[in-house]
């Protein structure tokens, strides 16, 4: 207890004196912008983990994008499984005038295995569990459905070709899967009304799912058993990778916010670093002090790391209750993305927070702090004796080791976490290499300036390291607003500007056969364009060049996706009118028989398909292979009706097709719409405008939270400019007093100040706008294919926003230089 | 910490007695590599002090005053010969061994203070009571005991920038003499102040300085200070010319 006490002393002591605020603050940033993150993160992956098995509502399900074999079902039951059955797709749900795409869900009798199935007699109740399914002529809607169809229980609503009761509100149920945009509401109903109300048509978009619960071991026999029997396209699903896109969000955001906020601690480091340099040198004398006064080295440090340990902890768990309020805000703007609810978070982040804290600590306050034991206590006699002041290397060397390792950790893969070590070092050295190309150009000015600038000038040259170290921690906080708030609204507008002004906002899909007569004679009633239809069959790609092909050849998600689906493959005898051949040549009348295919130049690169490899399709369950004769580039913006896979006209008409369209309806022709779903209740119509806002929405959400993260960054930024500022100080008090004394007026060091700081600002943002711009650059015209447009806005706010910061800033650690009279401080120094 | 010095030290009271010199140097010499050669700024340096003394070293600027202090109280180490104080030679320690001997037995007051600026005076004089961590010992009731001696008790809680330079040197004086040391060097203690408070901190540590049967060495150039203590050491040029 008694070798606690004197640091604990030491720390009020020295708090007291004002000595210790920067560098608690900067702890307190860095633990702060950690812990938020952490917080939240911890919250979503307990909620995912508390209903890993009701995600699932069985403890095994098999799914496939066509009806299960029933031999499956027998199985199960004869390894002691009960199953059930669902069927999942989207489609029209009428009630009256009012028409609304829902995904229906058709389930069996023993439906759910797992989980709780609630039922509600009004909108929003809690309700109660129900002991049963919908029965059959019976259908449950969740309330967004209800409100949009103003179809309360006791209502009715019309699914395909048959009529519903609405018996109940559809609560909660347990595997509601795919609704992490949240993008269509939700009709239950029994399985056994399913072929009545025709919907299930050829080429259809539909999920099957065999669900099984049981003992774990009988799961696992026949988890065992059934995975060499499947077939392609037929999927098992365990409790452990329920909800594999929510968890693949999760782990993004784990990865992108954790990193975002080690951002804010490398910048936090700098500022503590700086710091506890300042502090180190002010406390030379005193450590000398107390070594005359019997203190051992052993004593020093104990001393001072103990006191700076306790400092540590304190900031820390300030920075993780702040963490524990800013989380809050993140949860609002993400969390309902996920779930309704998230439990509390746990304890885990407070130890993260802890471990960030300390390692923050250990790495940038204790190296500097290790040259106090060293001072040679003879420094009390003669105060010229060098003091062996910390070094810059000992000061960053090792708090940048134990960050990579951090960011290493964060990044959760060794690969990923070397390149973003890599690109944040790049980054940072491209930065400091253009703040320090602006310092040498301010330096070549000074000849020309007046008193006062030239005084600003030699001061931000005179201290070129810190000036640079000091553009670019603010810099790189300013290149992250500038990126989420000017480029990124650029981007989308320069979007939204390339996309024609009537481009088609509603799909018809599922359009059969018999249908398309009848379809364009309504349009044509309506006075509506004449409707161009495509016709499509779905097929699973199986090989190419005859090998086969599986979504493990890929280490591209998106790529292994592609594989795992269906592809839409449609046929035309012309090249569409925003389609262009890139490689090889459009099909030829005389080839309109020949096994042609024709690419998309992307989904080819995707999937390493080159001009004349064959592609083999699973169509039914016959298979189908042609030769890739040219590659097409697609400008997908038109909003137009386009294909992957295209194949020659005569070759794939024989296969079951359904029909799909695009066309622009005005606002104000919404009831040409009910009316067209009443005529046609097997057609899906897909809102692309609905989905684009709610798209754009979670956008915005996203980037919010992201920008939410950099403002402890930008903190981060603001406190090593602080701390710069602290570190010359006294330095700047003598020379005011020195420049005092020779007739300086208070105005002209004002001035002089005024300069640097504006000079510093202006860095910043320039240093900002120009990363930024070339970030907006390389994102438009490399990675979104958009016209770039210069914004000169970027550079006005950037500056602006840097000048306007470091004069605040600058004003209010500097205030006091002037304040003093300055003999006061040629007699102190 | 079974051998504390304080502890290991104080059977050594008894010795005062018998006579036995408190501060014993034998031929110190120290050189240092100068921009132009080797530049020698002691040289066969031999004295002893008795317990109760009071000793002036006295010396122009430059004759290596300061250089012999840092010696004798082991701040800097000699490029020949030996101090022993009360009898341990204090060489033979490592730096860390000799910080506690310096703890134990010595008090110092310096010309410029070198009061801690984040303590107050209270805690200024606390701290060599505290860094000891001798049991049993109140280091705040210590303090305020000596201070109150220094005529501060009112002062207890002024940070030394709020404190006149006498004021300060009073705190010095007050933290040299709170863990009641047998040895007290002095630097040019009234080299920061005026005529006036410098007689007035002389006196008083003269006055404490006796009270405490404490041996004083004492580093001025001011002949008429040197002349209230019973010897004078001179220095001329880094020798010893016994005045």
């Amino acid at each position: 207890m008694t070798a606690l006490l004197l640091p604990w002393r030491m720390l009020r002591r020295d708090w007291r004196a004002g000595e210790l605020r920067l560098l608690f603050l900067a702890l307190l940033v860095a633990v702060a912008g950690v812990s938020a993150v952490g917080f939240f993160t911890d919250r979503i992956a307990q909620a995912l983990q508390r209903q890993a098995n009701e995600l699932l509502g069985a403890d095994l399900a098999l799914i496939a994008r066509h009806p299960l074999p029933e031999e499956f079902a027998r199985s199960a039951a004869r390894f002691n499984l009960r199953t059930a059955q669902t069927v999942t797709f989207l489609s029209m749900v009428l009630a009256g005038e009012k028409n609304q795409l829902a995904e229906i869900k058709a389930v069996s009798e023993n439906y759910p295995l797992r989980g709780q199935l609630r039922r509600a007699e009004r909108p929003f109740d809690p309700g109660v569990i129900a002991q049963a399914p919908p029965a059959p002529g019976t259908a449950w809607l969740d309330t967004r459905l209800i409100n949009v169809l103003a179809a309360p229980p006791g209502g009715a609503v019309t699914l395909g070709t048959v009529q519903f009761k609405v018996d109940a509100v559809l609560a909660q149920e347990p595997d509601r899967s795919g609704d992490f945009f949240s993008i269509a509401p939700r009709l239950l109903m029994n399985i056994q009304d399913l072929p009545a109300t025709e919907l299930i048509q050829p080429g259809s978009r539909i999920t099957y799912r065999l669900q099984m619960a049981g003992a774990p071991q009988d799961i696992q026999n026949f988890r065992a058993y059934l995975q060499p029997r499947l077939s392609p396209g037929e999927k098992l699903e365990g409790v452990e990778d329920a909800r594999p896109e929510v968890r693949a969000a999760l782990k993004r955001a784990q990865q992108f916010l954790g990193l975002a906020a080690l951002v804010s601690v490398l910048l936090a480091g700098v500022a503590v670093a700086a710091a506890a340099r300042r502090y180190t040198l002010r406390h030379l004398d005193d450590s000398a002090v107390m070594r005359c006064l019997g203190a051992t080295q052993g004593r020093i440090t104990h001393l001072y790391v103990g006191q700076m340990v306790m400092l540590g902890l304190a900031a820390s768990l300030a920075g993780i209750v702040v963490g524990y309020f800013a989380q809050w805000t993140l949860a609002d703007l993400l969390g309902s993305l996920v779930a309704a609810e998230l439990p509390a978070p746990s304890w885990r982040p407070v130890a993260f927070g802890l471990l960030i804290g300390m390692v923050t600590l250990l790495g940038f306050v204790v190296p500097p702090l290790l040259a106090l034991k060293d001072v040679p206590a003879l420094r009390v006699l003669r105060r010229e004796i060098d003091a062996g002041k910390p070094r810059t290397l000992s000061a960053y060397g090792l708090g940048l080791l134990l960050l990579s390792g951090l960011m290493l950790w964060q990044a959760g893969d060794l690969k990923l976490g070397v390149y973003i070590i890599l690109g944040t070092a790049g980054a940072l050295l491209f930065l400091a290499g253009a703040a320090y190309a602006g310092v040498a150009a301010l330096t070549a000015l000074r000849k020309r300036a007046g008193v006062a600038w030239r005084l600003g000038l030699a001061n931000v040259a005179r201290r070129a390291r810190s000036s640079v170290t000091q553009v670019l921690a603010l810099g790189v906080g300013i290149l992250a607003l500038l990126l989420l708030t000017l480029v990124r609204g650029d981007l989308l507008a320069s979007w939204q500007g390339s996309l024609p002004p009537q481009a088609p906002n509603r799909f018809l899909i599922n359009i059969q056969p018999d249908q398309r007569q009848a379809l364009r004679e309504f349009f044509a009633r309506a006075d509506m364009p004449d409707p161009a239809l495509y016709p499509m069959v779905r097929g699973r790609l199986t090989h190419i060049n005859n090998r086969p092909v599986t979504a493990r050849d890929y280490t591209d998600d998106h790529a292994a996706r592609m594989v795992e689906r269906e592809f839409n493959l449609s046929w035309m005898s012309d090249l569409p009118n925003d389609n262009v051949v890139v490689t090889g040549s459009w099909w030829a009348p005389r080839d309109y028989d020949k096994k042609f295919f024709s690419v998309e130049e992307g989904i080819a690169k995707t999937l390493g398909i080159k001009l004349g490899d064959s592609l083999t399709y699973l169509i039914g369950g016959d298979t189908f292979t042609g030769v890739v004769t040219n590659l097409r580039k697609v400008d997908w913006d038109t909003f137009h009706v386009n294909f992957f896979v295209i194949a020659a006209p005569q070759v794939l008409q024989d296969y079951p097709a359904s029909f799909i369209t695009s066309f622009y309806l005005p606002e104000r022709r919404a009831e040409f719409l009910s009316k067209l779903v009443q005529a046609f209740p097997n057609v899906t119509v897909i809102d692309v405008a609905a989905i684009m806002a709610q798209v754009r929405r979670i956008i915005e959400r996203v980037t919010l939270a992201v920008e939410y993260v950099f403002l402890f960054t930008v903190l981060a930024g603001l406190l090593v400019l602080y701390a710069a500022i602290q570190s010359t100080q006294d330095e700047r008090r003598l020379e005011s007093a020195i420049l005092r004394t020779l007739g300086a007026s208070r105005r002209q060091l004002l001035q002089g100040l005024v300069a640097e700081f504006t000079l510093l600002g202006l860095l910043s943002g320039l240093v900002a706008a120009l990363a930024a711009s070339l970030l907006g650059y390389v994102l438009a015209e490399r990675v979104l294919h958009l016209p770039y447009t210069f914004n000169p806005w970027l550079w006005l706010a950037g500056v602006l926003f840097g000048v306007l910061t470091v004069g605040v800033v600058g004003w209010w650690g500097t205030r006091a230089v002037l304040r003093r009279p300055p003999l006061q401080t040629l007699r102190e120094i | 910490m079974a051998a504390h010095p304080y502890a290991a030290w104080r059977p050594a009271e008894e010795q005062t007695f018998q006579q036995a010199a408190i501060v014993q140097a034998e031929m110190l010499g120290k050189q240092v590599l100068g921009p132009e050669g080797p530049l020698v700024l002691l040289q066969d340096i031999s004295f002893s002090v008795m317990p109760g003394e009071a000793v002036a070293v006295v010396g122009a600027s430059g004759s290596g005053k300061t250089t012999l202090l840092g010696l004798l109280a082991g701040l800097d180490t000699p490029s020949q010969g030996r101090v022993l104080l009360d009898g341990q030679d204090l060489f033979a320690l490592d730096e860390d061994g000799r910080a506690r001997l310096r703890g134990s037995m010595i008090g110092f007051i310096f010309q410029t203070f070198q009061l801690l600026p984040g303590l107050t005076a209270l805690e200024n004089v606390m701290l060599p009571l505290e860094l000891m961590q001798r049991p049993g010992v109140d280091a705040r009731d210590g303090a305020r005991a000596v201070l109150g001696q220094v005529g501060l008790q009112e002062r207890l809680h002024h940070y030394p920038k709020q404190l006149s330079g006498g004021e300060q040197q009073r705190v010095a004086i007050a933290r040299a003499f709170v863990t009641q040391p047998k040895l007290l060097f002095a630097d040019e203690p009234t080299g920061n102040l005026d005529q006036a408070t410098g007689a007035r901190v002389i006196d008083l540590l003269f006055e404490l300085n006796r009270r405490q049967a404490a041996t004083l060495i004492l580093v001025t150039h001011d002949e008429e200070l040197a002349s209230r203590c019973g010897r004078r050491l001179r220095l001329v040029a880094g020798r010893l010319n016994s005045a």
